[in-house]
């Protein structure tokens, strides 16, 4: 039964692969560009109507661009509302001092005292309550079944997306590896007011250079395999708190 | 798991009355499809360059497919380059021998599984469970289809079509569970419960991606429970099976996938979890990532440059949500893995076209599908236009339609011949008609076209008659 694949197999699949896609195109123009973008020149690929004027609207959307950019506050206030949409909780603070404060009195509404936290987490964001215990995660790593039985775990974020309620954890400073913002129950995630972009592609330009695993989260983790009615918290972290400053 | 092969090569026709004839089954559908139609009519309308977005999608998508090659390539340059190894495999048996060989070398005999449709697509569970490996699937819905060995129904909800009842039953009797109620929410954390150990223990998962990013090497996936974030963490070895279409050329791509794809599947403005990893990350995640990229039909359906349009696909299912022969059929009379309008042209195209010669009919061309549509895929016209194939390609196209034709043209070109015709058929359907109708099944050549429909009775009179004599 079992069928090993010779290494003569796995090169001639790749070349026959490759053959089989030029044979099937021969329609396309050999100086097409292998890259649709909106700024393409519409000599090159003739568009429907209106379609680039369209699309470039599309990337810039919300941008200077094509509409007043949101001021500031309407920001802000558009971030917690979409991220509270989720059923995620938004506590927000009036300026970076205001972090630790915040962070500790979630951590006693959810009685959480055994916090896991990157190892390179700023030190703004470290509650000063002496009933909350951090544990670092770095070299070496918290083992999976103490990340799994500890009461939650305290990040700070890459960005966050406004229009559509996302945080994006990039691996960087103050976000620790994957795992860690995973096996917790609860996940308390800190926003700065500098990291809130209005839309998706924005938020996309930001990652464009980013190598290290990046993970988008909007809302806890949720189902609607059954019946098609939404479940709060299947696998992931069941809560997510957020805390916005500025 | 999967349904012996005659019945997932059965013809529409046949699978389509036994699921009409499931009243539970079509309540189950027909809840669920309202309530994801309206929510998605919804989210979309907030996006006031939506129709912008799709033109978007469409194209971005298009030009990757005309230089498959080129961002192949470029993608396996990528992936190397970051500590990945990619593979190639032009068939479901090249891919599940490799999945298994790969397995095998981690030192395992088990994988967990995020939901993909390319894995099912291949058999990979049936393929590995014959090589003494454990395929465990993860995400809620496809624990419940494989808990119950029956076939997934909906690209996106693959139990859409059992109810918590159901559910709840087999949890009880597959899991050992006791006193369950019917509630989602408990049912929710039964699969919690159950899963985690198996997270935290499994050393391969299996994934597959919703893109992947040519110019950087990335891969991403997109999911609601977290199992996708557990499978593609926590493994030591991760193996991850492409259809060679979901390629994006750049990073910048997935600007517009991003808006497109939750609001179109979920009806919500993003998905819960994104992933996105680019090869191996040193102290995060797996250390051993292959990426296998699959053929399987994708080059054969590249050939024909209208149908291609299929491989644009993102697999939303906001198609199937909204088709009326899909919301009472159910996803399992299509006999394939991809249900629904995008399955009637994707799955006689990746297969061989003489396998599902019923699936383009199973359709009445309203269009619906056309208009939500992230990616603009004209699902009607590949309908019409694969009709136009398998009855030219194929013996098994309905061959006295053909004749009928032919014939019809000849009729109509000639007065004498067309009145004669008329009234052949108004003395030879006689006997059959009954109140104006012919519900007969005709013999010979007409009995294709009488199987599955009744006839109106040629009237006494006709116009040309009435004509003649006013």
């Amino acid at each position: 039964m079992a069928s090993a694949l010779s290494d003569a197999d796995r090169s001639g699949a790749r070349a026959a692969i490759l053959a089989a896609i030029r044979a099937a195109t021969p329609d396309v123009p050999a100086d097409e560009p292998a890259t649709w973008t909106a700024e393409e020149p519409a000599g090159l690929a003739p568009t429907p109507h209106g379609a680039r004027e369209a699309v470039w609207r599309s990337e810039h959307r919300g941008g200077a661009q094509i509409a007043k950019p949101l001021g500031a506050e309407a920001l802000l206030a558009l971030v917690a509302e979409r991220i509270s949409d989720y059923r995620a909780t938004v506590t927000r603070v009036q300026d970076e001092g205001g972090i630790a404060d915040a962070v500790g009195a979630i951590l006693i509404r959810h009685d959480a005292r055994h916090i896991a936290a990157p190892d390179d987490l700023p030190p703004d964001l470290k509650p000063t309550l002496q009933a909350v215990r951090l544990y670092p995660d770095g070299d070496p790593p918290l083992p999976n079944d103490q990340l799994s039985a500890l009461d939650g775990v305290l990040t700070g974020c890459a960005l966050a997306i406004a229009d559509t309620g996302t945080i994006v954890l990039d691996a960087g400073v103050g976000q620790g590896r994957r795992t860690l913002t995973l096996l917790p129950d609860l996940h308390v995630c800190v926003i700065r007011a500098d990291q809130v972009v209005h839309t998706v592609p924005e938020a996309i330009a930001r990652l464009r250079t980013v190598r290290r695993p990046i993970t988008f989260i909007s809302g806890p983790s949720a189902t609607s395999d059954i019946e098609l009615d939404r479940v709060e918290g299947v696998h992931g972290p069941r809560r997510l708190e957020v805390v916005l400053a500025g | 798991m999967s349904a012996p092969k005659s019945e997932r090569t059965a013809k529409f026709q046949v699978l389509a009355p036994r699921n009409l004839a499931n009243s539970q089954q079509r309540r189950n559908l027909r809840k669920a499809t309202t309530t994801i139609r309206d929510k998605r009519t919804r989210t979309v309308a907030e996006v006031d360059d939506w129709e912008a977005l799709r033109e978007a999608g469409a194209r971005i998508k298009e030009r990757a497919l005309r230089h498959l090659d080129v961002h192949l390539e470029q993608l396996e340059a990528s992936v190397t380059a970051a500590g990945g190894t990619v593979h190639w495999a032009r068939d479901a048996a090249q891919a599940n021998a490799l999945v298994a060989q790969l397995t095998r070398a981690a030192g395992s005999d088990e994988v967990i599984k995020v939901k993909s449709m390319a894995t099912d697509e291949i058999g990979l569970n049936d393929a590995l469970a014959a090589e003494g490996i454990t395929a465990h699937e993860t995400d809620l819905a496809e624990l419940i289809v494989q808990l119950a060995h029956d076939r997934p129904s909906h690209i996106l909800v693959p139990a859409i079509h059992r109810n918590r009842v159901e559910i709840r039953d087999l949890f009880e009797r597959e899991l050992g569970e006791t006193g369950l109620s019917t509630e989602p929410a408990e049912l929710t954390a039964v699969a919690r419960r159950h899963l985690r150990e198996r997270f935290l223990s499994v050393g391969v998962g299996v994934s597959g991606a919703n893109f992947a990013i040519a110019e950087t090497g990335a891969i991403c996936v997109v999911e609601s429970e977290g199992n996708g974030r557990m499978c593609t963490t926590l493994p030591h070895t991760l193996i991850t099976v492409m259809g060679i279409e979901k390629i994006l050329p750049r990073f910048d791509d997935l600007g517009v996938m991003l808006q497109l794809l939750p609001r179109s599947s979920t009806a919500e403005r993003m998905n819960p979890y994104t992933s996105l990893w680019t090869g191996v990350t040193p102290g995060d995640g797996p250390q051993a990532f292959h990426l296998i990229l699959l053929d399987n039909g994708r080059t054969a359906t590249l050939a024909d440059e209208f149908g291609r349009q299929a491989l644009r696909c993102i697999r939303c299912s906001a198609c199937l949500n909204v088709c009326p022969v899909y919301e009472r059929a159910g996803g399992q009379s299509y006999g394939n893995t991809y249900p629904g309008p995008i399955g009637a042209i994707l799955a006689p195209q990746l297969a061989r076209l003489k396998d599902h010669t019923s699936l383009p009919w199973a359709s009445s061309l309203c269009g619906a599908c056309y208009e939500v549509c992230p990616v603009k895929i004209d699902i009607p016209s590949v309908l019409v236009h694969l009709r136009g194939r398998i009855i030219r390609e194929t013996s098994d196209g309905p061959a006295s339609e053909r004749l009928a034709m032919d014939a019809m043209a000849r009729v109509f070109t000639s007065r004498r011949r067309y009145e004669l015709a008329q009234k052949a058929a108004r003395t030879s359907s006689r006997p059959l008609s009954k109140d104006g109708r012919i519900e007969a099944r005709l013999p010979g050549p007409l009995k294709g076209w009488t199987e599955f429909r009744d006839l109106p009775a040629p009237p006494a009179q006709t116009f040309r008659d009435w004509w003649r004599v006013r």
